[in-house]
């Protein structure tokens, strides 16, 4: 077997196409899970005992299931009752649903690592609960939350390919296609790899420069 | 539940105090931190509390901050109940909206400073009466300024409190205190974090406080010097009870309990 | 059909395929493990070659994508004469990628080591080998064991991802059930509650059990 370079250079802007869509549903799915992860995360930290333990079986639950059986799930399971989800809409729920289970733990972690003496200085100058999550906890709920946050942004990355499965069309799914037509896999499924490869890479560099800029943006050093 | 029916829905007469504690209880379990209570601090008084560690002292001036809830009695601020409001004539446990109000006449400094990290000295000072009091962040700002001049922080208005000393971010928290216009000021050791050359600083300031405000405040301190200096009344707390209180000057140099002597002479002995 | 008949006809299916998802995670796991401890010394090391190859080992399995990876192995090996059954396949993709996560875990663990054990060891004239499993890697171990946890659940959701080259595993038998019968909140419901009480009730119990047992031989418990 034989790297072919123009069966290469013929199937590149396909690909490359697909690596945007690839791109495009890590982003969408993660901003999901960013804002449904705090609600999970919060939904956790109220009076309510029996809100705070259902919520926690759910992320339990989502945590430890597969996101492929989910993204079957949600996309087989709407028809059903006549909800029929297009593979962008079912793949985006089950990716943001997956990974805002993830991220409420992130969240978690980075609230509960503010100390006990802000909101006791919040309560001294008598800011009303969301004011002082909004204007004091949060912001400092941040940083140590950046590098979690980065990495489930490269996984949720990583993940995209899942996709495939119910016909997305991102990179998995291309490679698939063009290797089903040409009978060719050793360059689609190569360049996938590499394209993820260098993204996550790239990504991960990212990540830390950015964990960095914001304790100093923040001015905690 | 407890017989709320005896206690006033409102202090009145002439001289109602600024803070009274009446039969206050406070527990943790099964553990009895204070057993009844009482205590009343004038207005424009400086009451300092004193007393050996674990006795209560925090306590105190954390449920004046509703930073605990009490088990039992009713604490009065400016007259009006603050731990509970008045409903169909008795009174009941305050909630939530109602302690936001009532607590708005109180301020307070803390051990750990606990300035906001992320926000420069002035936006610290600038928060509370922005976000809470409603101001126009050009009010806040002057206020804000006004007040780290006179703690002496003006300098250091932008910067965060990670680039100032213990001692410098104390006088930064006291600025950020008073911003709200506090009329009761509570401080809980506030020395006690700081190093020995800067204690002075802070000290100085609340000097000021006294001699030039007329503000009300109570506060906790191990520094006894200082406590003589500045307070109308020093409070000895022992076993979650005022054992004595009296002048500084009759307290110090007459204590009528043993447990009093013991207590200075043992702290004295430290010195 | 009740959700009861359908049980009694199918549920010998889910067993199968439950028992495959068993076997598929145990090979993986022995794999992902030996793997992980192997490129966690060798990222220790302070020849250059072994190290630089522990590098590309963990960066590249991170790096790329586990159905990426799943899928080269499985269509673009053979065509350079290297076939491999797909259970094969299947566990070996798996552990390969779990291995490169697990050898971060262990080289971390190990780096924490306090310094003064190191010294310890080397005072008592040990040889460093000697100084590795005796000393050295038994307390890493302790170290490690929560964040293993974690991973090993990640480890029992990749799993299902070998379904996707036909291994007849949980996942499989679902989608198969499910094309068939086009009960998809039965099949899909059902494996993922399979998944769910594996992960909960079976991989995270004996993990704490471990963490328990291994605390206590420390004797820090
Ligand atoms: N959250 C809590 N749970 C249980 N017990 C508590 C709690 N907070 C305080 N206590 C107990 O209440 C008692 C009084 O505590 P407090 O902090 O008021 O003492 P203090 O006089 O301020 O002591 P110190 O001089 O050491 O600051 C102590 O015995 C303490 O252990
Ligand atoms: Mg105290």
């Amino acid at each position: 077997m034989q790297w072919d370079w123009q069966f290469t250079v013929e199937i590149l802007p396909r690909m490359l196409w697909a690596t945007v869509n690839t791109l495009m549903a890590a982003g969408i799915g993660y901003a999901i899970a960013a804002v449904l992860g705090l609600i999970f995360a919060m939904a956790q930290r109220t009076r309510f005992r029996s809100l705070t333990v259902t919520v926690r079986e759910v992320v339990e639950f989502l945590r430890s299931t597969p996101l492929v059986l989910q993204i079957f799930f949600v996309y087989y399971v709407g028809p059903e009752y006549g909800v029929s989800l297009s593979p962008w809409v079912a793949g985006m729920i089950a990716i943001g649903l997956h990974y805002a289970a993830y991220l409420s733990e992130v969240y978690r972690g980075g609230i509960e690592s503010v100390s006990k003496g802000q909101w006791e200085a919040c309560t001294a100058i008598n800011l009303s609960p969301a004011q002082a999550y909004r204007r004091i906890i949060l912001p400092q709920a941040l940083p140590p939350s950046v590098a979690g946050m980065g990495n489930y942004l490269i996984s949720i990355f990583k993940d995209t390919p899942m996709l495939s499965v119910i016909g997305v069309a991102e990179l998995m799914q291309a490679a698939n296609a063009i290797g089903g037509q040409n009978y060719r896999y050793l360059e689609p499924y190569t360049i996938v790899g590499l394209v993820f490869l260098i993204i996550s890479l790239f990504s991960a560099a990212l990540i830390r420069s950015f964990e960095n800029w914001i304790r100093r943006k923040l001015g905690m050093y | 539940m407890q017989d709320l029916s005896s206690y006033p829905l409102e202090l009145t007469g002439p001289d109602v105090p600024m803070v009274r504690f009446m039969n206050v209880r406070k527990t943790y379990g099964d553990f009895v931190v204070l057993d009844d209570l009482n205590l009343d601090v004038a207005a424009g008084e400086m009451v300092t509390v004193i007393g050996p560690s674990g006795s209560g002292k925090t306590t105190v001036l954390r449920m004046l901050m509703t930073l605990e809830t009490i088990n039992g009695g009713v604490i009065y601020v400016d007259g009006k109940p603050l731990t509970h409001m008045p409903k169909n004539g008795v009174l009941v446990p305050a909630d939530a909206k109602y302690l936001r109000k009532a607590r708005s006449s109180i301020g307070m400094c803390f051990q750990h400073f606990n300035l906001f990290p992320h926000m420069t000295a002035l936006e610290n000072c600038m928060e509370g009466p922005v976000q809470v009091l409603g101001l126009s962040k050009k009010e806040a700002r002057e206020r804000a300024e006004e007040l780290l001049s006179m703690v002496g922080m003006i300098e250091k208005k932008d910067q965060h409190p990670a680039r100032l000393s213990g001692g410098q971010q104390q006088r930064v928290a006291i600025a950020r205190a008073l911003a709200m216009r506090p009329k009761v000021m509570l401080f809980d050791e506030v020395t006690s974090a700081l190093d020995p050359e800067v204690i002075g600083e802070v000290t100085n300031v609340i000097k000021d406080l006294v001699t030039k405000h007329n503000l009300t405040m109570l506060m906790v301190t191990h520094q006894m010097g200082f406590a003589r200096d500045i307070s109308d009344r020093i409070c000895f707390f022992f076993g979650g009870k005022i054992e004595e209180q009296n002048t500084p000057e009759e307290l110090f140099t007459n204590p009528q309990k043993e447990r009093t002597q013991q207590f200075l002479s043992a702290v004295k002995a430290a010195d | 059909m009740t959700y009861i008949s359908f049980l009694s006809e199918y549920g010998g299916r889910f067993l199968d395929g439950a028992l495959v998802t068993a076997e598929q995670f145990v090979c993986s796991l022995a794999l992902a493990v030996f793997l992980a401890h192997l490129a966690g010394l060798l990222l220790l090391s302070r020849t250059m070659v072994l190290k630089a190859i522990a590098v590309v080992y963990v960066e590249f399995f991170r790096g790329t994508s586990l159905l990426v990876q799943l899928f080269w192995l499985f269509y673009v090996l053979p065509l350079f004469g290297v076939t491999l059954d797909p259970f094969l396949t299947g566990f070996l993709a798996v552990g390969l990628n779990t291995g490169a996560y697990g050898a971060q875990l262990v080289h971390g663990a190990i780096k924490s080591v306090p310094r003064g054990q190191w010294e310890a060891a080397y005072a008592l004239s040990m040889s460093s080998s000697k100084r590795m499993l005796r000393i050295i890697i038994p307390q890493a171990f302790v170290i490690m064991l929560p964040a293993w946890g974690n991973l090993v659940i990640e480890l029992l959701k990749s799993t299902a991802l070998v379904a996707l080259i036909a291994v007849p595993d949980l996942m499989f038998e679902a989608k198969q059930m499910n094309s068939s019968t086009y009960l998809s909140t039965w099949t899909f419901g059902t494996a993922l509650i399979i998944y769910y009480v594996f992960a909960r009730f079976l991989i995270t119990p004996t993990m704490r059990s471990l963490e328990r047992i291994m605390a206590r031989r420390m004797g820090r418990a």
